[in-house]
């Protein structure tokens, strides 16, 4: 292809990326850039142009061992999950932007520990970000045309163009907000997505060469299988390979933590913690998925092509070889875009890290002091700029002057080698109190100098001084100095032994340091609330423990120097608002003190916050036993809140049930009097008739048959006294417990029949029919006593309310799974709407029933209730039925 | 002397039999209605010197009647009477403020409810 269209297609491609930014940040809140997806995918950034070529480079050469830089990851997810969690907690808690000020931070804002920190980071990963151009660079030149043009210098090298490229779009998108905490939803996204092309494309290469240019997994295996050197690139190799696999483990362990583009997409860009949980398993499978196709391009690449081209790029040269152009640019287009998302995010992280921990802090507090909010917000993001463009120049000629030699395999192992560096003052730093910045400082610089001592000396010895024999005899002669094989080891890879000396070395001295030294206040602070954070976290501010003296107007002033005079004035009055302090007073106290270093760090990292902090308070030491006392009554404040909390809520709630309880005897006594009331006017009607009628008795001249009548009135009266009596009576022993029932097996339909023989008078009387279809043996168990008196209750009422002659009752009788239901229904004049709802209330009568009141207590229905609700049924009146009245009942079968 | 018209209201026609037999031996012109409803429409065509009222009766209450006779212009001479098995002080006292020239509780003694109503009719 020519290179002018594969230029162009990069153009276009860059030009993408540019909008796809733009709309992402244009949209911040979108669903679809903030889900644990994009997270994860952005994680995915650990997948460099070493991936995307380099393992198939090293898998052609030396078999599987590719694989443990993916391995460690993967192993490391649960703990990462664990240690993630509690960084990143601390991390949102103090606006940390990077792996520089999480470590600095760590040792009580160390100013000189950030740098080196820093300083470590550009060591590592310079080179790094060279190699992901070298591979453009090379890619592009194979992909272009033969013949086609050739660069002579940096000024026509397309690669010098695209690095600047790279650049622009990180200091674009990456300088929008000053505050280096605020996430970079532009970025990430493209992030996100270059995850998504380079995984697509290495799959499809994948398949491509598997299953198109070979008959499948089987068919290369048998092909290769034929190759010399195959036993040994097929199989782990002995115990000296096992401890190679372990250190490359245990590498990529640590690099995953402590990359400053792994953290930076991890920690500082974390919106939701919850996020990690679909990292667990999602990040795994990417990784696995990018590894599927690796060891098959490599045995694919050594049968195909000759021995003489670059390993790395069989992926891209098959397909070229094949004249498969269309697949050749997909390929360039995935590694290209691998490149891009590596570069960006490490040139973004790293960039933060030189502004906030080195230029800043060392050259740049007094200006910013000094100058005006507009002038520090620009102050400060040209910095920024000015370190990603010198990061990626300096990267360019970096790989101009040196990478020639050097393969994306052993560059990317170095640089892991250099980052591991920071592991003893981080992880130890997270779970030993003791660790302190000296410790942290001089550790970290013994184990560069081993690092130089074993992996670079060689290199540029080998380079620069071929005469100088030191490196295969030892320094000083001395065997056991020679670097690649430290003390003998001479089984080991240089990197594995370049990593287990100086790791080694790093933590004995970090060790030894911290516990000879004794850190001052602010460290021993910081180790207990890194350490111990879940106390920490109670206390106010993050805990932040302070003691001294300043005031707010000079803290005013400073913040307004950096967030301009509007921004302070908002974030003042929050503050004062949240911990109720009045806005005219004058000393700041220690939470204002956190508030304000808080704020400024997103800004200026927190080595430079805590040098302008100080600028304008007094600050006089703490001790640690302050410090634990503090942290030890937060504890006590938050368990005996708790304490009262829960009691104060089981107050509540016994008060809410001692209220439901005393309204529900309210209900029950209220209920009591009414019944009362009722039974009393109940009882007094017919005692008032029988009174006044043996009072008109007394007259002697009455007419025989009026006196008749009276005593007739008065015998009536008695009858319904006696039942009413007897009725109150029946109902209050249903309302006691159902040892008074008489349960039994009984068949139904029998029971029925009774019931309806003991109305038979009235009914023949009245010319009513009463309609059973009889049903033999419907079995169930109860009181046949007790439901021939609902049975009988229910009748009577129908033959009440039916009209003689023409009324019509009818039984149907059910024998469901575990009940039998019994409905009546009848064609009377049916109960009124509005009393369906009542009708099984005591006493209950319808107002309707006008003129005379039918001969009754009003306690039928309520009787008949309390009857089948002792036999655990139910009993209702259908309220949808408007031709007379259909009464249902049910009871089960068993008792 | 004219002969003095009372209206008796109650839903219990036994009670009502012996009472109206014991005005009527009192020379009373006695009116018999079964709820209020009836009651009013007797005392807008007869104007009975004095309504006995049951309180506790379906359709319309007691006290509901008693408010309708208050308002009716034509019935400002007719007094009203409470004859009502609710006995508490409480019920007499809101029968009384409804507006009861008196307020007798049952069961009662006939006599007694004569005379008194007697004396209420001067």
């Amino acid at each position: 292809m020519s290179n002018y269209a594969v230029g162009l297609v990069i153009v276009f491609y860059l030009a993408m990326l540019f909008v796809l930014a733009y709309v992402a940040e244009k949209n911040q809140r979108s669903k679809w850039i903030n889900n644990p997806y994009v997270y994860t995918l952005s994680l995915a950034v650990y997948c460099t142009a070493w991936t995307y070529y380099g393992s198939v480079g090293i898998a052609s050469s030396s078999g599987i061992s590719f694989l443990a830089i993916y391995l460690g990851p993967v192993i490391a997810l649960p703990l990462w999950i664990v240690v993630m969690r509690k960084v990143i907690r601390i991390s949102k808690q103090h606006k940390i932007s990077s792996i520089a000020d999480f470590i600095s931070m760590r040792y009580g804002n160390n100013r000189l520990l950030g740098a080196l920190v820093t300083l470590t980071c550009l060591f590592a990963i310079i080179p790094y970000i060279s190699l992901q151009l070298k591979a453009v660079s090379e890619t592009f030149s194979l992909i272009s045309a033969k013949g086609s043009y050739e660069s002579t210098g940096f000024l026509d090298d397309s690669t010098f163009y695209i690095a600047l490229l790279i650049a622009v779009f990180v200091a674009f998108y990456g300088t929008l907000s000053t505050d280096t905490s605020k996430h970079k939803k532009g970025i990430i996204t493209t992030v996100a997505l270059e995850s998504i092309l380079k995984l697509a494309f290495f799959l499809a290469i994948g398949i491509y060469i598997t299953f198109y240019l070979f008959d499948g997994t089987t068919d290369l295996y048998n092909q290769a299988s034929l190759q010399e050197n195959f036993k040994q690139l097929s199989s782990f190799g002995g115990l000296e390979n096992g401890f190679n696999w372990l250190f490359t483990i245990c590498l990529s362990f640590f690099a995953i933590f402590l990359l400053p583009r792994q953290f930076h997409v991890a920690v500082v860009e974390n919106d939701n913690e919850s996020d990690l949980r679909k990292a667990i398993w999602l990040f795994p499978l990417y990784l696995l998925l990018f590894n599927v196709f690796v060891i098959f391009i490599a045995w694919a690449g050594n049968i195909s092509l000759p021995d003489t081209v670059n390993h790395d790029y069989y992926s891209l040269l098959l397909p070229l070889q094949e004249n498969n152009y269309g697949l050749a640019l997909l390929v360039f287009i995935g590694g290209f875009t691998t490149v891009i998302s590596m570069i960006v995010v490490s040139t973004l992280a790293l960039s933060t890290m030189v502004s906030n921990n080195i230029v800043i802090p060392y050259g740049f507090i007094k200006t910013l002091v000094e100058g005006n909010p507009e002038e520090n917000t620009k102050r400060i993001k040209n910095i920024r700029r000015v370190a990603i463009f010198l990061l990626i120049i300096i990267a360019y000629f970096f790989y101009i002057r040196f990478s020639a030699q050097l393969s994306l395999y052993s560059i990317g192992l170095i640089s892991f080698v250099i980052i591991a560096q920071l592991a003893p003052s981080f992880f130890l730093g997270l779970t030993w109190r003791r660790g302190t910045a000296r410790g942290a400082e001089i550790g970290i610089l013994v184990g560069l100098a081993v690092v130089f001592f074993t992996l670079f000396l060689p290199i540029i010895s080998q380079a620069a001084m071929p005469n100088v024999k030191f490196v295969e005899e030892g320094l000083f002669g001395y065997a056991w100095l020679q670097p690649a094989h430290l003390f003998g080891l001479d089984y080991l890879t240089p990197e594995s032994n370049a990593f287990l000396w100086s790791m080694s070395f790093n933590t004995l001295t970090f060790v030894g340091f911290s516990l000879r030294t004794k850190g001052n206040y602010r460290e021993r602070n910081y180790a207990e609330m890194f350490v111990n954070h879940e106390n920490y976290g109670n206390l106010q501010e993050g805990g932040f423990i302070w003691k001294g003296e300043a005031y707010v107007a000079d803290i005013k002033r400073l913040l307004s120097r950096f967030l301009g005079e509007p921004r302070t004035n908002r974030a003042l009055r929050l503050f004062n608002k949240k911990y109720n302090i009045s806005e005219t007073e004058e000393r700041a106290d220690a939470r204002l003190i956190n508030f304000s270093e808080k704020l400024l760090t997103g800004s200026i990292g927190s080595a430079s916050a805590k040098i302008l902090l100080a600028s304008v308070s007094k600050e006089t030491p703490i001790s640690l036993v302050e410090v634990l006392n503090i942290l030890e009554e937060s504890k006590e404040t938050k368990a005996s809140n708790k304490l009262l909390r829960e009691k104060s809520e089981e107050l509540a709630t016994m008060a809410q049930q001692l209220k439901a309880a005393n309204e529900e005897l309210r209900i029950q006594d209220k209920l009591k009097d009414e019944f009362l009331d009722t039974v009393a006017h109940e009882l007094k009607t017919p005692i008032t008739s029988i009174k006044a009628a043996s009072e008109v008795l007394e007259d002697e001249g009455m007419p025989p048959e009026l006196r008749n009548r009276f005593l007739e009135n008065i015998n009536r009266d008695s009858d319904r006294l006696d039942t009413l009596i007897h009725n109150i009576l029946d109902l209050e022993k249903l309302s006691g417990n159902r040892s008074e029932l008489d349960i039994d097996q009984h068949n139904m339909s029998k029971t029925i029949q009774k019931g309806i023989k003991g109305v038979e008078q009235i009914a023949s009387k009245k010319n009513i029919e009463i309609k059973f279809s009889k049903k033999e043996k419907v079995f169930a168990a109860y009181d046949e006593d007790r439901i021939l008196q609902v049975l009988t209750n229910l009748l009577s009422n129908s033959l009440k309310f039916t009209e003689p002659d023409n009324g019509r009752i009818k039984i149907l009788l059910e024998d469901l799974d575990n009940q039998v239901l019994v409905t009546i229904k009848d064609n009377g004049r049916g109960i009124p709407e509005e009393d369906k709802d009542y009708i099984f209330d005591k006493f209950y009568q319808s107002k309707n029933q006008n003129i005379k009141k039918p001969q009754g207590s009003g306690l039928g229905l309520a009787i008949c209730k309390k009857i089948v609700e002792s036999h655990k049924g139910s009993i209702a009146v259908d309220k949808e039925f408007k031709k007379g009245t259909r009464m249902i009942f049910s009871i089960p079968k068993e008792q | 002397m004219k002969q003095k018209k009372i209206l008796i209201v109650d839903d219990e026609p036994n009670i009502v039999m012996s009472l109206e037999y014991a005005f009527k031996k009192k020379d009373f012109e006695v009116f018999i209605a079964r709820d209020g409803t009836e009651a009013l429409d007797i005392s807008e065509r007869e104007k009975p010197d004095l309504i006995l009222l049951d309180i506790m009766m379906p359709e319309m209450d007691g006290y509901e009647t008693l408010k309708r006779v208050r308002e009716n212009k034509d019935l400002t001479h007719t007094k009203v009477v409470f004859l009502s098995a609710k006995s508490k002080e409480k019920d007499v006292e809101k029968g009384l403020k409804m507006g009861a020239d008196s307020y007798m509780t049952k069961p009662f003694s006939i006599k007694k409810v004569i005379s008194d109503i007697e004396d209420l009719l001067g």
